[in-house]
């Protein structure tokens, strides 16, 4: 009926797979580690949107679990290598 | 059940909701691959990271409500654990990027 939701589902996936790479070229090319970890973390946030998008573009509600699971361990991830570059280890004795 | 049924007082907030995410996440990872230090490249996806992501649940959340012709709010969840999670993850690695930057240069001992 009407096209608006489409066409603006279809900019928004071009829109955060083209974020997608500009995260992975500064992931690959990151001077400290740092640098690489905060790409990780963008990279999966923007992973995370283009689920939740696909979602509203084919109307199903199983990506909503996707995205949760995505956020969920993105950021045990994160959390887990930013922990390991401030102290050395992740768990601590 | 496709984004064509979605009414139309649903599909055009939605619409623009996820122009503005799209946009708004483009604009974060741009400022992530062209800004100058790591302390100044710190506060660039922070932009995609709430208010991109705020953006595109409102949009994903509208749509839905849409479909189901009731107010369907659980996709709220990502957003509570989104806005709960990105200032922690942000501030050790911050703390991390202060300790290796602080590291005096010279001969390893």
């Amino acid at each position: 009926m009407n096209v608006l939701l489409p066409l603006a589902v279809k900019f928004a996936l071009a829109c955060f797979t083209l974020a997608m790479l500009l995260d992975l070229v500064r992931l690959l090319k990151g001077p400290a580690a740092q640098d690489r970890v905060l790409a990780l973390d963008t990279l999966y946030i923007n992973g995370m949107l283009l689920i939740l998008t696909l979602g509203i573009g084919f109307g199903s509600a199983l990506y909503f679990d996707i995205a949760l699971l995505i956020a969920l361990f993105g950021f045990v991830g994160s959390t887990a290598l930013a922990k390991f570059l401030l102290r050395g280890e992740v768990i601590e004795p | 059940m496709s984004p064509q049924d979605v009414p139309l007082w649903a599909a055009l907030p939605a619409a623009l909701l996820l122009i503005c995410g799209g946009l708004l996440s483009i604009i974060g990872s741009l400022g992530l691959l062209r800004l100058k230090s790591y302390f100044a490249r710190t506060h660039a996806p922070t932009l995609g990271g709430t208010l991109g992501a705020g953006c595109v649940l409102t949009a994903s959340m509208l749509a839905s409500s849409g479909l189901a012709g009731r107010p369907v709010i659980h996709v709220l969840l990502i957003t509570l654990f989104v806005l709960m999670t990105a200032p922690v993850t942000s501030m050790l690695l911050m703390r991390a990027a202060i300790l290796r930057e602080k590291k005096p240069p010279g001969p390893p001992d």
